[in-house]
């Protein structure tokens, strides 16, 4: 059995964990095209990566640094050590 | 008769019959060099030399012939697909595939056993609907069948496992298996006779690209130029394709796979739920063949696991409960390049002479024989893409025209 550290639960196994997908800046105003970018490409990385996961049970979403190729994972962490602000997603047009 | 027996015995020409000539020094130019050395690469080389005369061709293969996906899939061969560009491609592999013991005078041992999906929700009923229709009018034998059809097409299949009782089936005559090896075997036997070039133990460590066009590349043997090039590199698309520059819509990850000992023959076509997660099939050596979806999450590693192969075999059971006494014999992985619409990326890539066959998660083998002929089409014809394979560019998601075949494919091989 695998398991995963949660920051918030302690070691668990990996079947409790779903994947996010992996950590990328989300474009502000940007083309279609950027956008598809964004949204379907991937770098798909063999390496270390680091990326999205949810603790099925507690519904808590956190990072995680693995490595792609020998599936280490090498460190899990609360995303405010990532975002330190509020991500505003709503766009201009919404927001008036 | 004995007599011509024993003048062949004595005989220092006796013709011994060579599949692959000894391997020789890379030239140092070619006018295609397709990347990759499994049923896919070696398919376009073959198609090249056998219906465009294009026979100054390398196919460098990193290890060897046919090591990588193409021996570790599961050896599924139908077109029961969703949309009408899927179903319309994957026809066309299916009739290749059913000659291609005769036009490579080489068994790949093509057996049609016919496919049965099980439907366990009225969702998938319907979506059943739709498929055999869609394959009806491109010709496939594809139709919807009940619990007593299904009952007497394999009467050993538990009708109401668990929680999930089986509703209807999806019934694909042309589903068929084949030897995974002999495929890529022949096609490498074919393409070498008419002067291919095949180079294992050679792997492509830089693209040279110049002006938007690639003009060679490095390997580990040295550097060739070439007119042109093809990636075929199942498991590892997003790594050579960052060689060249670019990016690719794929995510990586696992598959895996089992077998258990052989037992007497019990079942004839492959049976796949895709509620259960989970495909049966029989080989004809008689070992239980179990595969299931794609691992939860991305890696570039062939590792098994056992989380896996407990839901597999979970499954395995359920539909098939005397099962369980089976001893497990192998167990396997590939690695699948998934793209979001579970469909494959072929033709033009951003460099304007590198070609791509590419994206072929778990849909790559059933595919090799028509992917072959319209990839060889296309570097044939300088970069014309062929219609059948226009759905399957690349640009498809730029322009959000994706190809969905996601309902026709996970899980469901």
């Amino acid at each position: 059995m695998k398991v995963m550290n949660c920051p918030l639960n302690g070691l668990r196994n990996i079947s409790e964990f779903i994947y996010g997908g992996e950590l990328k800046p989300m474009p502000g105003q940007c083309s279609d095209r950027e956008w598809a970018h964004y949204v379907f490409y991937s770098d798909n990385t063999a390496g270390v990566i680091t990326e999205w996961w949810m603790h099925a049970a507690s519904s808590y979403w956190f990072l995680a640094e693995r490595h792609t190729v020998t599936d280490e994972i090498l460190r899990t962490f609360d995303p405010k050590e990532v975002f330190q602000e509020r991500v505003e997603f709503s766009s201009e047009e919404t927001r008036k | 008769m004995p007599f011509g027996l024993l003048k062949y015995g004595l005989s220092s020409e006796y013709p011994v019959d060579v599949d692959l000539p000894p391997p020789k020094e890379l030239k140092p130019s070619y006018d295609v060099v397709i990347i990759g050395g499994g049923g896919h690469g070696l398919a376009i080389a073959y198609y090249l030399a056998k219906y465009h005369n294009i026979t100054k061709v390398a196919v460098l293969e990193k290890a060897y012939l046919g090591g990588g996906n193409t021996a570790r899939n599961t050896a599924v061969i139908r077109s029961n697909y969703l949309t009408s560009e899927g179903v319309r491609f994957y026809s066309e592999s299916v009739k290749l595939f059913q000659n291609l013991s005769n036009e490579f005078d080489f068994n790949i041992m093509y057996s049609e056993r016919g496919q049965l999906t099980l439907a366990h929700t009225d969702a998938t009923v319907r979506a059943f609907r739709q498929r055999a229709e869609v394959n009806k009018h491109f010709g496939g034998r594809t139709e919807m069948i009940d619990r007593q059809q299904i009952s007497e097409l394999v009467p050993t299949l538990n009708l109401d496992p668990g929680h999930l009782p089986v509703l209807a089936g999806l019934w694909h005559r042309d589903g068929a298996t084949a030897r995974h090896d002999a495929v890529a075997w022949g096609y490498a036997k074919e393409a070498a006779k008419r002067g291919v070039e095949i180079h294992q133990l050679t792997e492509v460590q830089e693209l040279i690209i110049e002006g938007g066009r690639i003009t060679g590349v490095k390997t580990n043997r040295g550097t060739i130029q070439c007119g042109c090039a093809v990636q075929a590199v199942a498991g590892h698309s997003s790594i050579l394709a960052k060689k060249a520059g670019f990016r690719l819509p794929i995510i990586s990850y696992p598959l895996q796979a089992m077998v258990t000992q052989p037992v007497k023959p019990f079942l004839s076509p492959l049976v796949s739920s895709s509620a259960l997660h989970c495909y049966v099939q029989q080989t004809s050596r008689g070992e239980v063949v179990f595969g299931g979806g794609s691992d939860p999450y991305p890696l570039y590693n062939t590792r098994s696991t056992l989380e896996m192969k407990e839901s597999l075999i979970a499954s395995g059971i359920e539909m098939f409960p005397f099962l369980a006494k089976a001893k497990l014999m192998r167990q396997w992985g590939g690695i699948t390049d998934m793209t979001p619409d579970y469909s494959p990326i072929m033709g033009e890539s951003p460099v304007e002479n590198y070609y791509l066959d590419a994206g072929w998660g778990t849909w790559g083998f059933k595919s090799t024989p028509i992917c072959g002929k319209t990839m060889a089409e296309l570097v044939a014809n300088g970069g014309k893409v062929p219609a059948l394979i226009q759905p399957f560019r690349l640009e498809r998601f730029a322009n959000f025209q994706q190809v969905n075949e996601m309902g026709a494919t996970a899980a469901s091989h």
